[in-house]
């Protein structure tokens, strides 16, 4: 009986984590789905942008007040953490503060940076919700966002304030529980913000107060986390793959596109350059040219889906989303992540290499949006965690172009031109230098 | 136009039949080669060339598109096609540096051709005017014609988010003396003009208004003179922007280069 909460305890820790690592291993499988791509060069400089802008939060701090809220919820969650590490440790040898000796005057140092960090979170929360659902802020009330996504939002925010607020009443009942000298409940010094709510528990009977810390312990542990394997399904799952994916960005300048090495060798093979080398090892299945599918992009874009906060900045600054057009980089990101996960889920359940008929390009994006793109980058700056919406655009693009024939008849007119006449304009080529002698 | 028959620009194949190999190849590329609002931004660099003695020269008729708007577009096959041609030539020339005064150019250039094998020293011309000036050999005197003038900056999002230069323009124009007033949306928020990847050469997609429009709208808030960019395409999205509200009378788009040749009397 003395063990029982233990390996219930052990029971849920267990259950948690088997599900957990399910889902780590089905996401991790699905962003393997994308095509390769080496991203292993460079540790400084990765390291570098990992550290700035996942770690110190640099491109937040673009638009303040959100930057700052944001700040609360991020610190607050990572230095929580050891509070949870005191939780499970406790759960797992039934014990109760089991650093509160150890550490003595300190303990009640640390508790007090928890609580005053856990009303940080709680307030900011509270602000986020407000700004979403009151005052609509544009950026999360357009198209994209209703029903799940928006949902999603919200159950995070809830679940975050709900959590901070078992904490605080926990707090409240075992300090009530240490000045009744109650046995088990170590001495933790006085606790300023749940303390607010001691004169609510004051009058309890230590059975009640001992009921109430007990269940608010199970709560926040339990709720923890149920929030860590919900996290694998939501917008929030940011908090973990901002590290990776900034970790895995790309260095080079922004204007630069990625050359696709399978059209170099048809070009070179027509323009009769190619050395023996290249021809020897040319057509090594090239797949399809640009991007129709998942598969068609490389790891990095899904990651970059999985990445993905929904937090609109790249749709805010999108010149097209801006002027009424179709296209919205966050849409984009939305629709490769949801494409991955049916395609993911597909591969579990039919096997290896089954096609479900359906494709990214039609069923979820079509050429209205891709067309609207300026390659302005702006969307990209505007990421806080370096996820790159313009890269996906330009290879499907490309697909459109290059195996459908689908571009904007405009378009086909200017590749026209630049074939027969070498400028995107139609001007005769002899014309070019005209502008010296006129 | 009797001064401008009077430019003298030196073609790479007539240098290098003199056995002469110049320091820096220009670039003009398509619009500053056939739009005719451009061609005027391509002399004026001319000018500033042939007056400070730089040793330079262009391809003239054997320069082709670098093939930006069709990569952008989508088709890297001619992207690659235009570039491995261009390669050739430039190769064939043995060229080191290239300057050229369109940001499109400049990018595909410096950033693209490499991985085809065209590896060069890629300056735009905003970047080259500012090093002129360091180095002491653009001098203003008494500030020049744009002394004073109100005058916004539109960052080309292929100079500015692309390359990250947003200052060497911005210090060409304060060294024009310039009252340099920024827009709501500058430097690496800078809002788009609407042309680039390769919206210049389609329609836009239904919307409910044009982007050049809504940057037309915000230089003009700012109440500045002139609006200064440093791209053809910007160029032409601003110069109809400005139309369509009939305020060309009032303000003007110039390039910096422009600005710079007319601060000097050329």
């Amino acid at each position: 009986m003395a063990y029982l909460q233990q390996i219930i305890f052990l029971l849920i820790l267990g259950t948690a984590g088997y599900f957990l690592w399910k889902r780590i291993i089905l996401i991790r499988n699905n962003i393997r789905l994308g095509k390769n791509l080496d991203r292993t060069d460079n540790h400084s400089e990765r390291f570098k942008s990992m550290l700035l802008v996942a770690f110190g939060q640099r491109k937040m701090f673009k638009n303040i007040i959100p930057a700052i809220l944001h700040l609360f919820v991020y610190v607050g969650f990572v230095v929580i953490n050891f509070e949870v590490l005191e939780f499970i440790i406790d759960g797992l040898a039934g014990t109760h503060r089991i650093f509160a000796p150890y550490l003595g005057g300190f303990y009640n140092v640390l508790m007090n940076i928890f609580e005053f960090l856990a009303v940080s979170v709680l307030a900011a929360c509270a602000v986020f919700l407000f700004r979403r659902n009151v005052l609509r802020v544009k950026r999360f009330t357009q198209p994209e966002m209703t029903s799940w996504p928006l949902l999603d939002a919200n159950l995070i925010l809830i679940t975050e304030i709900v959590l901070m607020l078992a904490i605080l009443s926990m707090n409240a009942a075992d300090q009530v529980l240490q000045t009744r000298g109650v046995t088990g409940y170590v001495f933790t010094g006085q606790l300023v913000f749940s303390g607010f709510l001691v004169p609510g528990f004051d009058g309890l009977p230590a059975g009640w107060l001992v009921f109430i810390e007990r269940f608010a312990w199970w709560f926040h542990i339990i709720g923890i986390l149920g929030f860590a394997i919900y996290v694998t399904w939501s917008k929030h799952l940011h908090i973990f793959m901002a590290f990776p994916n900034t970790w895995y960005s790309d260095l080079t300048p922004m204007g630069k596109m990625e050359n696709m090495d399978s059209v170099t060798n048809e070009v070179k093979i027509m323009l009769g350059l190619t050395t023996d080398g290249a021809a020897a090892q040319a057509p090594e299945e090239i797949g399809r040219f640009g991007a129709k599918d998942i598969n068609d992009l490389t790891w990095k874009n899904l990651m970059d889906a999985y990445t993905c906060t929904e937090c609109g900045r790249c749709t805010a600054e999108c010149p097209a989303n801006q002027t009424g057009k179709k296209l919205s980089p966050r849409k984009i990101m939305m629709d490769v992540r949801d494409r991955t996960e049916e395609v993911g889920n597909s591969l579990v359940k039919n096997g290896k290499g089954f096609d479900d008929g359906k494709s990214l390009l039609g069923d979820y994006i079509i050429k209205e949006e891709l067309n609207a793109c300026t390659s302005c980058n702006a969307c990209v700056e505007a990421c806080p965690v370096l996820i790159n919406p313009l890269q996906i655009i330009l290879e499907m693009r490309r697909y459109i172009a290059m195996e459908e024939s689908g571009s904007p008849a405009q378009w086909n007119i200017m590749f026209q031109n630049i074939e027969t006449s070498f400028s995107p304009w139609k001007f005769a080529p002899a014309d070019r230098f005209n502008w010296a002698k006129e | 136009m009797d001064e401008a028959q009077k430019l003298n620009v030196p073609v790479m194949a007539e240098l290098a039949a003199k056995n002469e190999s110049p320091e820096i190849l220009f670039w003009v590329g398509c619009a500053g080669s056939y739009d005719d609002r451009y061609k005027k931004v391509t002399r004026a660099f001319i000018k500033i060339l042939n007056k400070l003695n730089i040793s330079y020269a262009v391809l003239g008729t054997e320069e082709t598109c670098t093939g930006d708007p069709a990569r952008r577009a989508g088709n890297e096959f001619l992207y690659q096609m235009q570039a491995t041609a261009n390669i050739q030539v430039l190769d064939g020339y043995k060229i080191k540096k290239i300057v050229t005064t369109c940001p499109h150019c400049f990018n595909t250039l410096k950033n693209e051709y490499p991985d085809l094998g065209g590896n060069y020293e890629v300056t735009h011309h905003s970047v080259f005017l500012q090093q002129l000036i360091d180095e002491g050999k653009i001098k203003v005197k008494d500030g020049g014609s744009f002394k004073g003038k109100k005058i916004t900056y539109h960052d080309s999002c292929f100079l500015g988010r692309a390359n990250d230069i947003y200052e060497a323009p911005r210090k060409v124009l304060e060294e024009m003396d310039a009252h340099l007033v920024e827009m709501k949306n500058c430097r690496s928020q800078g809002l788009c003009c609407g042309a680039g990847g390769a919206q210049m050469f389609k329609e836009a997609e239904p919307g409910a208004k044009e982007v050049f429009e809504k940057r037309t709208s915000e230089a003009l808030a700012t109440g500045a003179s002139v609006v200064a960019s440093a791209c053809p395409f910007c160029m032409t999205m601003l110069s109809d922007g400005i139309k369509n509200e009939e305020k060309e009378s009032e303000v003007e788009v110039r390039d910096i280069v422009e600005i710079v040749a007319e601060s000097l009397n050329l």
